[in-house]
């Protein structure tokens, strides 16, 4: 099955902003579909693991990459 | 005939592990089917106080949630179309005067004076307003104006006091069109007993 990643870049922005990002690149997505996200609030580690554990997307990578965050979602 | 009713004649501990079992799994089911809910009261109109309730809103409306915040009082201030929020360290004596800007000697630097003397300088409250909106700037900190916006984008309920806005004289055209309703207390009071997490800010 192939699956179409798209990135969103939330590098230089701070709470609560790369979690409503996120939420809004979601929203555009097809089921299945992979959201690639760069930050660079430590923050958003956490955030963006309890935004899945609420929203019942899934988390697949969680990273720090570069000095910055570097994470991938699938949409469920 | 009433599928329960043979497990009328289970020894009593079956019937209680039975019971048991069913239980957990109709709260299971319902927890499932709930959609989390919280409701604010937002009663303070500054800078700095303007920014919890919008924060807390958009976020949980990202997870999610439904939400409504109920703005009285001076809370009314963040619902005006135009938006004038200020910040000053009188009585706010916890507030840091770090200059955002300016030669690398001072930048980040604290002023060296009492709040007391600072909020006796003419002006001093647009400076420290000035100050804190170039920081959170810098910081990459959504302004109120967008983490108003996002609310409404993510159907944040905006409800406003009816009582404020006869208390202070204000015009209901100095607001924002996409307030949901002007109520009192009687109005807001039904929905945060129905809501999961209830703030006051």
């Amino acid at each position: 099955m192939s699956e179409t990643t798209h990135t969103l870049d939330a590098r230089g922005l701070s709470c609560p902003l790369p979690i409503l990002k996120t939420r809004k690149a979601i929203a555009a997505l097809t089921p299945g579909d992979v959201l690639e996200i760069r930050a660079s609030d430590p923050g958003s580690v956490k955030d963006l693991d309890s935004f899945c554990t609420q929203t019942g997307h899934q988390l697949i990578t969680s990273e720090e990459q570069d000095g910055g965050f570097y994470f991938r979602i699938r949409k469920a | 005939m009433s599928t329960t009713a043979p497990r009328m004649g289970l020894p009593s501990q079956d019937m209680d592990s039975w019971f048991d079992q069913r239980f957990a799994e109709k709260m299971a089911e319902r927890e499932a089917a709930h959609t989390p809910s919280m409701t604010i009261i937002a009663t303070k109109g500054t800078l700095d106080m303007a920014y919890p309730p919008f924060i807390l809103a958009s976020t949980a409306a990202a997870l999610g949630w439904d939400v409504a915040i109920f703005f009285t009082f001076y809370g009314l201030n963040l619902l005006k179309q135009d938006l004038d929020l200020k910040v000053t360290p009188l009585g706010n004596p916890a507030m840091p005067m770090k200059l955002p800007e300016g030669p690398e000697w001072i930048k980040g630097k604290a002023l060296p004076m009492p709040t007391s003397v600072m909020t006796l300088v003419p002006g001093f409250e647009s400076m420290a307003t000035g100050m804190m909106k170039k920081t959170l700037v810098n910081k990459g900190v959504a302004s109120i104006e967008q983490l108003r916006e996002l609310c409404l984008e993510a159907d944040v309920k905006l409800v406003a006091c009816q009582m404020t806005v006869d208390l202070f004289d204000y015009g209901k055209d100095d607001f924002i069109p996409e307030i949901e309703e002007w109520v009192g207390a009687a109005s807001f009071l039904p929905r945060a007993m129905k809501a999961d997490v209830n703030l006051f800010i």
